[in-house]
C-alpha cells in the first residue's frame, strides 16, 4: 500500500474516476469468474442471454486463480488489451 | 490503578476560561451536537448542573454545535469550546457522551459512556443524590455516537499534532493493485507529465530544505484561496521533481506570484495563455546548480525545470487554477508547464536584475513576469554596433501581441553573451537599449491602423476621429520604458535575443514582483 500527502487544498474528498459510459455495447465483452461456488452458473447465463440480444458482440469468459486475492496483473492485461467491456461475476 | 485525568483550560461561550482540575470533585463531560444521546443526556447534564452538588466542565466538540445545543435545550450549564479536539484526543474519547467525576487532584472516580439508564441512575444515586431526575421517562438504553476525534482523517491530524509531526496534509492510500502513476493522473494532481509521488518520507525530506515552520502559511492562491502552507508547497515540490536545496525558491515564487501586484488570478485565467516566467538572481543559482548558460530557456537542467514546475503545480493544485476551469486559455503555452532560469550576472556588463529592483547584489532573489509567449527569437549576426543591435532587437519585439500594438504591456529580454559583447562594446547601459527601442519602434499612430490588407491596431473610425497632431504623434512600442525588462543569459556561442511578450501591463493587467529567497 502506497501513501502519499494531498497535494490540493483537500477541499474535495479523493475519489476513483469511472470510464465514461458510452452507452451501447459492442466488440468485445469480457465476463470473469472469480471462483467463487456458483459463479460460472451464473455466467453461463449471463452468456447466453448476451448472445441472443447482442449476437454481433464476441464473449471471452476469464477465471480468477481464487476469489481471495486480486486478479493476477497478467490478467487484467489480458482482460483489458482484448476486450471493450468486462463484467465481473460476484456470486456467492 | 488511580487514573489521573489530563488537566486542561477551555473557553466557554462567553469567552471565559474554565479550568481542570478545580480543586474539588468535578464533572468531566464530552458531547457533540449531531449526537441524539448527547442531545438526550443534556437535560440531565442541565438538573445536574442546577443541583449544584458538583461542577461541570462539558466540552463540546464544535463551536456552532455548542451553540445549538445551548439553543435547542435552554442550557444554563456552560458548554466549552473543544473544537480543536485537542481534550478530546487528550482524553481518547471514542465514544460520546462521556462522563468523568474526577476528585479535587484530578482523579477518575466514575465514568458513563453512551446512556445505559440503570448506569445512569446508579451514577446519580451515588454522586448526586441531589439531582432530580424522572428516570422513567427515559429509554433504557442508547448507545453513544463515535467521538469527532475518530473521524479517520481528523484523528490522522490530532496524532500529528501531538506528537509534533510537521506533516499536516490529508494521506491517500493507493490501492497495491493500482498503478500509482496512473492513480495521480486520474486524482487530475498532474500537469499531464508523471510526477514524482509525494510519499510522506519524500515530503520530510523536502522540508529539510528549509528552516520554516511546515505549517506557516506563505501565500493564499487563488481562485480557491487556499493557505499554501509550506507543507503544501513541499508535497507540490516533490511532484514537479525538486530536490530540497530548491524549496525556498519555490516558497519564495509562490508568495511573489500570489502578490496582489502580481494578479497570478489573472494570469491563469487570461484567453492570451500568460504564465509566470521565474528569473533567480544571487548567490543560490550556483549552490543549487542553477543553468544560465547553454540552452538555458530549455530543458535539461534539473533545478531550472523542476523549479518553474513546482509553482505551476501549486498554483493547480492548491489554488485549484486548472485547464477548462479559471485557466481559460485559448491556445495554450507551453511556459504553463514550467520556465524558470538564472541569469548569468558573471557575463554581465550591467547591474543584475534583483540589484536594478533594489536588493544587494548578495541577495538571492526570485521575480516573476507573466508573459503570454516566448522566447521568440532575434536573430541578427550582422550588427556590429550597439545602436544597430538594440534597434534591430526593439524591431523583433514590435511583433509583441502585434506590431500594430503600441503600448501594450510589457517585455523580457533575454540577451546572449555575443549580442551582450557587441552592446558592451560601444558602452551601451541597459537604459540606452531601451531607448534605442523606443525610439527605432515609435511611429506615428496612423501608421498602427487597421487597413484592407491587414487588420490589427488602431480602426479607422478611432484614427480618423482624433485630433491630427495625435495622428501624427510618434508612439513606441512600450508605454514606458520601464515595461522593458533586461536580462543576460545563454551559451558563450550565437548572435540572438530572446525576447518574451507579455500580457496586459500595468495595474489593470500584471506587474513584476521580486521576493527575496531566505535560504
Amino acid at each position: 500500500m502506497a501513501t502519499i500527502l494531498d497535494p490540493t487544498d483537500e477541499r474535495v474528498p479523493v475519489a476513483r474516476t469511472v470510464t465514461p459510459r458510452s452507452g451501447t455495447v459492442r466488440g468485445n465483452v469480457a465476463l470473469l469468474d472469480i471462483s467463487k461456488p456458483r459463479g460460472n452458473v451464473l455466467l453461463d447465463q449471463l452468456e447466453t442471454r448476451l448472445a441472443e440480444r447482442l449476437p454481433d458482440v464476441t464473449i471471452n469468459r476469464y477465471a480468477k486463480p481464487t476469489f481471495t486475492k486480486p486478479a493476477p496483473d497478467a490478467l487484467r492485461r489480458d482482460i483489458r488489451d482484448a476486450n471493450d467491456f468486462v463484467i465481473e461475476a460476484l456470486a456467492d | 490503578m488511580a487514573t489521573m485525568l489530563p488537566a486542561f483550560s477551555l473557553a466557554d461561550m462567553a469567552g471565559g476560561d474554565r479550568t481542570f482540575p478545580t480543586g474539588a470533585p468535578a464533572l468531566v463531560c464530552f458531547v457533540k451536537e449531531d449526537c441524539p444521546t448527547c442531545n438526550l443526556v443534556m437535560p440531565l447534564l442541565q438538573a445536574a448542573h442546577d443541583a449544584g452538588e458538583v461542577p461541570l466542565l462539558t466540552a463540546g466538540q464544535t463551536v456552532e454545535g455548542n451553540r445549538t445545543l445551548t439553543e435547542r435545550h435552554g442550557l444554563t450549564v456552560p458548554l466549552l469550546d473543544d473544537s480543536t479536539l485537542k481534550v478530546s484526543f487528550a482524553y481518547d474519547v471514542e465514544t460520546v457522551p462521556l462522563v468523568l467525576l474526577a476528585d479535587g487532584d484530578g482523579e477518575e472516580v466514575d465514568r458513563l459512556v453512551g446512556f445505559d439508564r440503570a448506569e445512569w441512575q446508579e451514577f446519580f444515586g451515588n454522586h448526586l443524590p441531589g439531582t432530580q431526575v424522572d428516570w422513567e421517562s427515559l429509554p433504557k438504553w442508547r448507545p453513544g455516537c463515535g467521538s469527532l476525534t475518530q473521524d479517520p482523517v481528523i484523528a490522522e491530524r490530532l496524532r500529528a499534532e501531538s506528537e509534533n509531526s510537521p506533516l499536516r496534509a490529508r494521506k491517500i492510500e493507493i490501492a497495491p493493485a493500482d498503478d500509482v502513476h496512473e492513480f495521480l493522473f486520474d486524482q487530475g494532481f498532474t500537469d499531464g507529465l508523471p510526477v514524482v509521488p509525494p510519499t510522506p518520507e519524500r515530503v520530510l525530506r523536502m522540508l529539510s530544505g528549509t528552516k520554516r515552520d511546515s505549517q506557516e502559511v506563505v501565500a493564499e492562491i487563488p481562485p480557491n484561496y487556499a493557505p499554501a502552507t509550506v507543507e503544501k508547497i513541499a508535497i507540490n515540490a516533490v511532484l514537479a521533481g525538486c530536490k530540497p536545496e530548491y524549496l525556498p525558491v519555490v516558497i519564495a515564487t509562490v508568495e511573489a506570484v500570489c502578490n496582489k501586484t502580481f494578479n497570478i488570478h489573472g494570469v491563469n485565467a487570461t484567453t492570451m495563455g500568460a504564465s509566470p516566467v521565474v528569473i533567480v538572481n544571487g548567490p543560490i543559482r550556483e549552490r543549487i546548480g542553477m543553468n544560465m548558460g547553454l540552452g538555458v530557456l530549455g530543458q535539461g537542467t534539473r533545478a531550472n525545470g523542476a523549479i518553474g514546475r513546482a509553482v505551476r503545480l501549486a498554483v493547480r493544485n492548491i489554488g485549484g487554477a486548472k485547464p477548462g476551469g479559471t485557466e481559460r486559455s485559448t491556445l495554450g503555452n507551453p511556459m504553463k508547464f514550467t520556465m524558470c532560469f538564472a541569469e548569468w550576472e558573471e557575463r554581465s556588463p550591467w547591474e543584475p536584475l534583483h540589484v536594478e529592483r533594489g536588493f544587494d547584489a548578495e541577495d538571492s532573489v526570485v521575480t516573476v513576469f507573466a508573459m503570454t509567449s516566448g522566447p521568440a527569437l532575434c536573430v541578427d549576426q550582422s550588427s556590429r554596433t550597439a545602436k544597430q543591435l538594440a534597434g534591430s532587437i526593439g524591431l523583433s519585439v514590435e511583433a509583441a501581441h502585434h506590431v500594430r500594438a503600441h503600448n501594450a504591456g510589457d517585455a523580457l529580454l533575454v540577451i546572449s553573451p555575443e549580442h551582450v559583447d557587441t552592446l558592451r562594446r560601444d558602452g551601451f547601459t541597459k537604459d540606452d537599449v531601451r531607448e534605442q527601442i523606443q525610439k527605432v519602434t515609435a511611429r506615428p499612430l496612423a501608421e498602427l491602423a487597421s487597413t484592407d490588407e491587414a487588420g490589427g491596431g488602431i480602426s479607422p473610425e478611432r484614427l480618423a476621429a482624433m485630433p491630427e497632431d495625435r495622428r501624427n504623434r510618434p508612439t513606441p512600442k512600450f508605454a514606458s520604458k520601464d515595461n522593458i525588462h533586461i536580462v543576460v543569459a545563454g551559451a558563450g556561442a550565437g548572435k540572438f535575443t530572446g525576447v518574451y511578450h507579455g500580457w496586459a501591463g500595468g495595474a489593470i493587467g500584471s506587474m513584476p514582483v521580486s521576493r527575496k529567497i531566505d535560504h
